[in-house]
């Protein structure tokens, strides 16, 4: 008897029964069936678009809404769904299913190279993107021919770095030790209220609150994370939903302390170091010899987002190599297991919670000295799918993979913004921004197509005895919550 | 009998419900220090329930489990799950494979060092730090993992992910894990299961050979009766949740109530042999 690991036995099956499935399907079909099929597929497009397309209202003279039929639509696109379901049957299926059969086939043979390709691409990957992110403003300012020209992408640098760091503070809960977290926004709210209101109330400067923004932040964690931490999967997902929710909540109606919905205004500017960036003569420009420009604030902002983003990542892959992180980990492949080692996983989970709110907490407060201005508005639930997102999509677990998709999650939609060429294909009233999301939607679908586990998907161990080898995406365990 | 004189574990009227449902009932029995006990009986008999209450993943509904250590005895239905290991020094395999698959072999084995390497990292502020306190235990737990990974032959796959070794190569992880929490009893849930006959051997010789050097005592639930009847020292029986048999191989192997659990009897010997048991 030949022991064989299951995983790597079902998918050659699957494989083998999806040939199968080709091999039925290449079957010559006649092309009276292939007229039939399509026959029908027109006629259920024809059942549809009744409801859907066939009938408007629109206002008329009388300025009462009249129902107006619009029988050449629904005429052009039976005839297109006839068209595309003739072709396929005819010519089209046969590719289909075969395709199916190899994608399989590489992906239970090809685990390996795989592995190795993703571990190539992060050892090149991280220096380079290292380099980029810290030359990012100057080669931008010398792109753009100034300073002021170049503020756009400067913001646009802060705002992709700013999701970066809560990406990979996310990414500890999520990725590392497994917890679905949908309210990690809270925390981002709590480190930038309690910027907000420290420096406004108390006058505290913004390197004083930035350790205690995070503190809080963290303190929050372990208290959303005492009442959850029996809770698993779907269960705990709501949980910390709702808890995102309440912290919103609470800021819209706690008017005394927050302001409500008008939220928070005029916070302290950041300074460097103590001296702020005004133009008196004690300001930064003076001080420094530079005539003064509001951009020095902004590019001041940029650095302090990359070290801060930096520290981050910096301390968890620390964390990754010490007994926590690899506890971590152990959680999210096995509770049962880390429970008979001796784990005390509350605590661990506790802790797992704490660090990332406490990353969430200080990219909160960097958020607050930016802005100068909050409101429960920026702490709603599309926050946290869009982060939750963002560590999806580049992988649980992948810093790199996570800061990539940061990046492709902030920058790919304002990019949409400068895809001006479209007008003169699609005519003057094209708007590419109007499809933003579309795209951008298509864009998830299409990636979890392709690479269901992230953009890198491969886990790098961490510790090794001879070679440090990746491990393929498949083994790795996505969590039970 | 050692486990008579010198017990490591007193198992004394533990009774486990489920509802209405009495998984073990009112069981008493004792592992020698440094001998091999062998639990059997049916399928559903109790035996992973017991398993699970001495290892701290049930609370038992009633009873007392003292194990006697090196540093004292423990009650092990008052420790925490989790201190269970930790303290009382009891470690457990399962029976269906709990390995960490997306980790290595190697990172399985110091996850299975977790609370040590914690104190030495000061719960991770001197390991942030980076100080050559952490680091000079981490070699040593690394050296405590390579030696258990040379003696279950999978030194050579120490950088493999655990989900891509073979089903024999994972059982035997499986122990090395938690032989690297310095047990001072190891439960063994079905460690022969899915083995072929030449790795059931190796298993007895690994099991034989973590007695010895380490002086660490065995339980363990077993249905392939040809590693009970090879290395066990004492098998306790159980059927619906009662012990019905406690001795050496040889005397389970010629009981009658014990033949009885697991062939039936003939018809005309049903009322006999309840009457024997008690069941009526």
């Amino acid at each position: 008897m030949s022991a064989t690991h299951p995983t790597s036995l079902a998918p050659t099956a699957d494989a083998a029964l999806a040939t199968d499935r080709a091999a039925i399907r290449t079957k010559p079909a006649g092309i009276a069936t292939a007229v039939r099929d399509a026959l029908l597929a027109a006629l259920i497009m024809f059942g549809l678009s009744i409801p859907i397309l066939l009938l408007r209202t629109e206002q008329g003279e009388t300025g009462s809404l009249v129902l107006r039929q619009r029988w050449p639509l629904v005429a052009v696109c039976c005839a297109i769904v006839f068209a595309v379901r003739l072709a396929l049957r005819l010519y089209g299926i046969r590719a289909l299913p075969s395709r199916k059969a190899v994608r399989r086939e590489v992906v239970t043979t090809s685990a390996d190279p795989a592995a190795q390709s993703g571990f190539r691409f992060a050892t090149i990957a991280t220096p380079l993107f290292l380099g980029v992110a810290v030359a990012f403003p100057v080669l931008i300012i010398l792109g753009k021919g100034g300073l002021s020209e170049s503020r756009y992408w400067i913001d646009l640098g802060v705002l992709m770095l700013t999701y970066v760091m809560l990406g990979w503070g996310l990414n500890i809960v999520v990725g590392l030790a497994g917890l679905l977290d949908l309210g990690y926004v809270a925390f981002y709210a709590v480190g930038a209220y309690s910027y907000a209101l420290l420096a406004t109330t108390f006058g505290l400067s913004f390197w004083i609150c930035l350790p205690m923004a995070g503190l809080l932040a963290a303190f929050w964690g372990i208290l959303l994370g005492f009442p959850v931490l029996r809770l698993r999967g779907d269960y705990l997902a709501i949980v910390t939903l709702a808890f995102g929710e309440i912290i919103r909540l609470v800021l819209i109606n706690w008017v005394d302390l927050t302001g409500g919905g008008a939220g928070i205004s005029s916070i302290p500017r950041v300074t460097f170091f103590g001296i702020p960036f005004s133009q008196d003569e004690d300001g930064f420009a003076a001080r420094f010899g530079l005539e003064f420009d509001g951009m020095h604030r902004i590019i001041f902002l940029y650095y302090l987002i990359l070290v801060l983003a930096l520290v981050t990542n910096l301390v968890t892959m620390r964390l990754r190599r010490l007994p926590i992180g690899r506890a971590w980990e152990a959680l999210r492949e096995d509770e049962i297991a880390c429970k008979s080692l001796g784990i005390n996983t509350t605590n661990t989970k506790l802790t797992a919670f704490a660090t990332g709110a406490m990353f969430g907490g200080f990219a909160g407060s960097f958020f607050a000295v930016r802005q100068g201005f909050i409101s429960p508005e920026s702490f709603n639930f599309l926050e946290s799918a869009t982060i939750l997102a963002i560590v999806v999509l580049g992988g649980m677990g992948s810093q790199i993979g996570v800061a990539l998709a940061a990046i492709a999650m902030v920058g790919g939609p304002e990019m949409l913004r400068n895809l001006g060429f479209l007008k003169s294909i699609f005519g003057e009233g094209f708007d590419p921004n109007e499809y933003r999301l579309l795209l951008f939607g298509l864009a998830m679908v299409a990636m979890m197509v392709w690479r269901p586990r992230g953009l890198i998907s491969v886990r790098e161990p961490s510790v090794a005895l001879r070679e440090r080898k990746s491990i393929a995406g498949s083994f790795v365990g996505e969590g039970h919550g | 009998m050692r486990h008579d004189t010198d017990p490591v574990l007193e198992v004394e009227h533990l009774t486990m419900r489920f509802g209405g449902l009495v998984a073990v009932d009112d069981l008493s029995f004792r592992c020698g220090r440094g001998d091999i006990t062998a639990l059997i009986g049916p399928n559903g008999a109790g035996k992973t329930t017991v398993f699970n209450c001495i290892t701290g993943f049930y609370r038992p509904t009633e009873g007392m489990m003292s194990l006697h250590g090196q540093n004292g005895t423990h009650l092990l239905e008052r420790l925490p799950g989790h201190s269970i290991i930790w303290r009382a020094k009891v470690a457990r395999t399962f029976q269906n494979i709990r390995l960490f698959s997306g980790m290595t072999v190697l990172e399985n084995l110091l996850v299975a060092q977790h609370n040590a390497l914690m104190i030495a990292s000061g719960f991770s502020l001197f390991g942030i730090l980076g100080l050559s306190r952490y680091t000079r235990a981490e070699r040593a737990a690394i050296e405590r993992a390579v030696f258990w990974l040379e003696r279950t032959g999978l030194v050579d796959r120490a950088d493999d992910p655990a989900g891509d070794l073979p089903y024999g190569a994972q059982r035997r992880l499986e122990i090395a894990r938690a032989m690297c929490t310095e047990p001072v009893l190891l439960c063994l849930d079905e460690p022969a299961a899915g083995l072929n006959p030449r790795e059931s051997l190796e298993l007895n010789d690994l099991l034989l050979g973590i007695r010895q050097e380490q002086g660490t005592s065995l339980v363990l639930i077993e249905h392939d009766m040809s590693v009970v009847m090879e290395i066990s020292d004492h098998v306790v029986v159980l059927d619906y949740g009662i012990k019905i048999a406690d001795g050496t191989p040889a005397e389970i192997q010629s009981d009658p109530r014990v033949i009885a659990a697991y062939l039936g009897v003939e018809d005309e010997e049903v009322a006999q042999v309840e009457a024997e048991v008690g069941a009526l």
